[in-house]
């Protein structure tokens, strides 16, 4: 009776794994099988061993991508997450005070905006506002009297990753925020009370309440912030692609150009196996690190 | 009096940082209203003087917005409905139906949910072009109603585990099936739940790029993202059709910010997992 109850329900499972075996698995083999293999996309592909990750070894556009990709680590994890931090936690004081519900609520909307526009949208907004003539940036930088400070932002090999990075930033902000915001509710509000009347000035009650408070929620936010970070892909294509001479290029728009451009299919399939390798180390940490938070309190991924 | 005085420069320096957020999207606004003449003469950061709206019309007239708007549409809404009917069964075979080896199962769905789309986007073109689906809306709706059931398995999964076993068992004991527990009992109760991840999945796979980028290449069949990224790939467009483009793309997001605002805020306390 239990087991025939248990069979009936793995029949719910038939659909998904089918449909999983077609979207996910399959393709999924078949790019690692083609990382081993020279393919131009058409015929058979031949077999070539490691010889597409040893090239890999010594190729310095695809090195040079995995450092931008620490770079957009930074923009889209470590730096949102700091900001996220101190602002979700000053939001969460006006919020306290009387009348403060509203206008924290209307200021988190305005942090939270640029998570809903698509990243190509984003993207159009952004070259324009930074385009070298007549954008609004290098505008308003003569119309202060700061003419001197006009770059081609996007254009200049030296600035563009910086500039990307900033943008990467405005587009991230938003989530670590209002997760943030989400995980200070469970805070007993007692012990900013006791703190407060210890004396505790604002940053320590910041340093000793809230961080240790909200520590699941960070780590989950930075994880999954730096897998979205390596995957990167849409922003690069719209603002930069990749350029200029490879300056802003990551892997994922690395190993786009080089299964779509310059049909390289093996290649790029060793490139994207090798990012999919770390994602998926990341991944287990991620969850692993998840688990345990969860089973010291509250869940967080509720 | 003192607290006062403390409060007004964070309150303040927090304003001034929304402000910063939002200022991209008010000098699209100002802009795309202006017609190029008063652009060129008066630079971007002037107020419109009047409402000039032929640079949209033409904009939307020439890449046939409509039609962009209508496929965007189209494939989200598919995918919003069939991923969330995906995720159900999967999750109440894992959740309430406990099938052995769930652990794995559940699993799988976490890993397949994190797999960048660049390990995927060659196999998936190269067959899609074998099995003569490729550069339809179909391919789209199907590749992307599995990768978010991935992540909708994993969420409801997790919600479902938690269900009244009481009422589950007391419906068998009436003589329901398991098909009819599913969507007389289970389904109409986690309805909270299913709704944040239908609002979820239709705006995620609006957002969606490479993926439509590479299936989608034919113009009648392209998504509002894919149509405004490749027009701006391509660096053809001037200061007055940039504008009227990144408005036209601004303001279906927005119209979405509006309507679903509850949903995202508290529902990403839900999408943290994402």
């Amino acid at each position: 009776m239990r087991s025939r109850a248990r069979d009936s329900h793995a029949l719910f499972l038939l659909p998904g794994a089918l449909a999983f075996l077609a979207v996910v698995v399959v393709p999924f083999l078949m790019n690692t099988g083609v990382s081993f293999t020279d393919w131009r996309g058409v015929g058979t592909p031949t077999w070539s061993g490691l010889a597409n990750y040893r090239e890999l070894w010594g190729d310095a556009a695809f090195w040079a991508s995995f450092r931008h990709s620490l770079f957009m680590v930074v923009a889209m994890a470590a730096v949102p997450t700091a900001v996220g931090l101190v602002l979700a936690a000053a939001l969460f004081d006006v919020a306290g005070r009387p009348g403060g519900g509203r206008i924290t609520a209307i200021l988190r909307a305005c942090f939270y905006l640029p998570q809903v526009l698509p990243i190509a949208v984003a993207g159009i907004v952004w070259s324009w506002i930074l385009a070298p003539d007549n954008g609004s940036l290098n505008e308003l930088l003569q119309a202060v009297g700061l003419g001197g400070w006009q770059r081609d932002w996007l254009g200049d090999p030296d600035i563009a990753l910086y500039t990307v990075m900033a943008v990467m930033v405005w587009v991230q902000l938003g989530f670590p925020l209002v997760v943030f915001m989400a995980g200070l509710q469970r805070v007993d509000p007692q012990l900013y009370e006791a703190a407060e009347l210890d004396g505790a000035g604002w940053w320590r009650r910041f340093r000793h309440i809230t961080l240790p408070q909200i520590r699941p929620e960070i780590h989950v936010v930075l994880l999954w912030c730096t897998i979205a970070a390596l995957k990167v892909f849409g922003a690069v294509y719209v603002l930069t692609k990749g350029g200029p001479g490879g300056a802003t290029d990551v892997p994922s728009y690395f190993s786009f150009t080089t299964f779509f451009e310059k049909t390289q299919v093996g290649y790029g399939a060793a490139v994207s196996t090798v990012l999919t390798v770390i994602i998926l180390v990341l991944t287990v940490i991620g969850l692993k690190l998840q688990t345990r938070a969860e089973d010291g309190e509250e869940g967080i991924a509720r | 009096m003192r607290s006062a005085v403390r409060r007004y420069p964070v309150l303040v320096a927090l304003c001034l940082a929304a402000l910063f957020m939002v200022v991209p999207f008010l000098i699209v606004a100002m802009n795309a209203v202006k017609s190029p003449a008063e652009y060129s003469a008066n630079g971007p950061l002037s107020l419109p003087e009047g409402l000039y709206l032929d640079g949209l019309k033409n904009f939307w007239e020439r890449v046939d917005y409509s039609r962009k708007l209508l496929n965007s549409v189209l494939i989200s809404g598919s995918v919003a409905v069939l991923a969330v009917v995906l995720s159900v069964l999967n999750a109440y075979a894992i959740g309430i139906g406990r099938v052995r080896g769930r652990a794995w199962v559940l699993a799988f769905f976490v890993l397949a949910n994190t797999l960048p789309q660049e390990a995927l986007v060659y196999p998936v073109y190269h067959l899609s072009k074998e099995a003569g689906l490729y550069d339809t809306r179909l391919s789209v709706i199907i590749v992307f109603t599995v990768l978010q059931a991935a992540f909708g398995t994993y969420l409801l999964a997790a919600v479902l585990g938690r269900f009244p076993r009481e009422i589950v068992d007391a419906a068998r004991i009436d003589g329901a099936n398991a098909w009819q527990v599913l969507w007389r009992i289970v389904v109409p109760v986690s309805r909270p739940t299913l709704g944040v991840l239908l609002v979820f999945f239709f705006i995620w796979t609006w957002n969606e790029f490479l993926l439509p980028l590479v299936m989608l290449i034919s113009n009648d069949n392209q998504t509002v993202s894919v149509a405004l990224g490749v027009l701006q790939g391509q660096r053809l467009m001037d200061a007055t059709m940039t504008n009227a483009a990144a408005l036209l793309g601004v303001l279906p997001a927005l119209v979405f910010f509006l309507v679903f605002q509850r949903t995202l805020t508290r529902g990403i306390a839900v999408g943290a997992v994402k």
